[in-house]
């Protein structure tokens, strides 16, 4: 045997593809939770998207995930996953004649739907606009604050999730974790969010809102009606938006949600767009309404219209 | 052959039935979601009038006081209810308050309608706006979008003698960005 070839033999040589192979490893290996793991934790970590569980599975993660909540905020906490109502396609119209931009229908959002308080996050933005120039939304204002609303010579146009029935947002997410459902509200999997944000900068509304940090939510503060899809605490670092208020509306005896029940002067209409009866149909059909951004083709079921 | 004829005919029939049974369960199911169709005499769920602490029954006082229906600016009592904005010169108490009965509204048509019925009273001349109400455009609605709703009284959010919406205080605005950290 040639001198060369036993030395070969003894000697590490490290090739490329060895060394590959070792930082994957290593990479991987970080990436797995470490010395405060439970089981909850793992499991969590191996949970699939919420699309593709069984119904097994589903009961297994809710229960997890109400015996995680409950601890960590001493109270009992509903996780409901609830399905969408068949023949229900939800529809929301806004009236801006009526609307004074008072924002309170933002903090009964923010108290419904368990939004950190520090950093703060809001799902619905309040825009004071110019009763001369229109619906012209570079000249909004979102950070008014007189001692009384409504304004001379002002109207208020409050966005959230526009709820698109060909949503910019859901197709742009890599990993699937958000998707419309049947009933038309666009959720958002926070067991399955990794936080690209991709979504925030495909949304022309500004409707989505990003945890970058640990969402400040006290116990005392924390609504224990929850919606896996909707509103149970989120982690740090997934995008979260608003969900029709989903733990109250979907449900046969189904209430109205918070922003519309707040509002002190009724300018929030909430229903089902199926149902030819209903007071959001009553609106498109003999009310002056129109979409924001039409012109992108995101097909909103959120309407704004004009009472008189 | 014939058997054949049969059995096809057989075969539609029992498609035909299993279709029906589809269609009238559907058409069952469909209800929860639907609107429960309003009779026109139904009452609105209301909250009770918001009257001024200890003001009624208005009877209370007036029993004892013979009615004046002379048209007159009062003196003595009620001083502080001024009409504002709303057609003061044309009207005053007794256009909507009943003469005979004071614990009741009174209609053009001289029905006489109790006060958590007002909606008639406003909807009088107000019509646009009392349909709309009715149909749960104009004003608040809370309880459920599918099912039992309640309304509020005209009179919960507009002053009858001054009904103009009041301002409010707005909430804190949001947070700017850089000063959240």
């Amino acid at each position: 045997m040639p001198d060369k070839e036993t030395r070969d033999e003894r000697i590490f040589r490290l090739t490329r593809r060895k060394a590959l192979k070792g930082l994957a490893a290593g990479l991987g290996a970080l990436a797995l939770p470490k010395k405060d793991a439970s089981a909850a934790v793992w499991k969590s970590f191996f949970q699939k998207n919420f699309r593709e569980l069984s119904r097994a599975e589903i009961q297994d993660v809710v229960s997890r995930l109400e015996k995680e909540y409950s601890t960590r905020y001493g109270k009992p906490v509903k996780v409901k996953t609830s399905p969408p109502m068949e023949g229900v396609l939800y529809g929301y119209g806004l009236d801006l004649s009526r609307c004074i931009g008072c924002r309170r229908c933002v903090y009964g959002c923010v108290v419904e739907n368990n939004q950190s308080r520090d950093p703060q996050i809001h799902w619905i933005t309040v825009l004071r606009l110019d009763k001369e120039r229109g619906v012209d939304l570079e000249h909004a204002e979102q950070y008014y604050n007189p001692a009384n609303v409504p304004e001379e010579g002002h109207f208020y146009m409050p966005v959230q999730c526009h709820q698109c029935e060909n949503p910019p947002c859901t197709k742009v997410c890599p990993v699937q974790a958000t998707w419309k459902e049947n009933d038309g509200i666009v959720v958002v999997d926070y067991n399955w969010c990794i936080g690209c944000r991709y979504c925030m900068a495909a949304c022309p509304y500004g409707a989505r809102h990003f945890n970058w940090k640990k969402p400040g939510l006290s116990a005392a503060e924390m609504n224990p009606d929850t919606h896996y899809l909707g509103n149970r605490p989120r982690p740090v670092g997934v995008v979260e938006k608003c969900i029709f208020c989903m733990q109250r509306t979907r449900e046969a005896d189904g209430k109205y949600p918070a922003c519309v029940e707040v509002c002190p002067v009724g300018a929030r209409k909430f229903g089902n767009l199926l149902d030819p009866e209903s007071e959001i149909r009553f609106v498109i059909e003999n009310k002056r309404v129109f979409i924001l951004k039409e012109d992108l083709n995101t097909q909103p079921k959120f309407y704004y219209f004009y009472s008189v | 052959m014939r058997n054949r004829k049969i059995q096809i005919l057989i075969l539609f029939a029992v498609a035909m039935v299993v279709m029906l049974v589809a269609v009238a369960g559907h058409a069952g199911r469909r209800e929860f979601w639907l609107t429960p169709p309003k009779s026109e005499t139904e009452d609105y769920m209301v909250p009770p009038p918001p009257f001024t602490e200890g003001i009624f029954p208005c009877s209370e006082c007036h029993a004892d006081i013979t009615p004046n229906p002379k048209r007159r600016e009062l003196k003595e009592e009620h001083t502080d209810i001024q009409l504002k904005n709303h057609a003061e010169h044309e009207r005053w108490c007794l256009d909507c308050h009943d003469l005979k009965d004071r614990d009741k509204l009174r209609l053009v048509s001289g029905e006489q309608i109790d006060f958590n019925h007002s909606y008639r009273l406003c909807g009088q001349c107000h019509g646009d706006k009392y349909r709309d109400w009715r149909m749960g455009i104009h004003g608040k609605r809370t309880g459920e979008w599918n099912g039992r709703k309640e309304y509020l009284l005209c009179a919960h959010c507009h002053n009858p003698h001054n009904p103009r919406f009041q301002p409010i205080p707005p909430k804190a605005p949001p947070e700017r960005p850089e000063n959240i950290r």
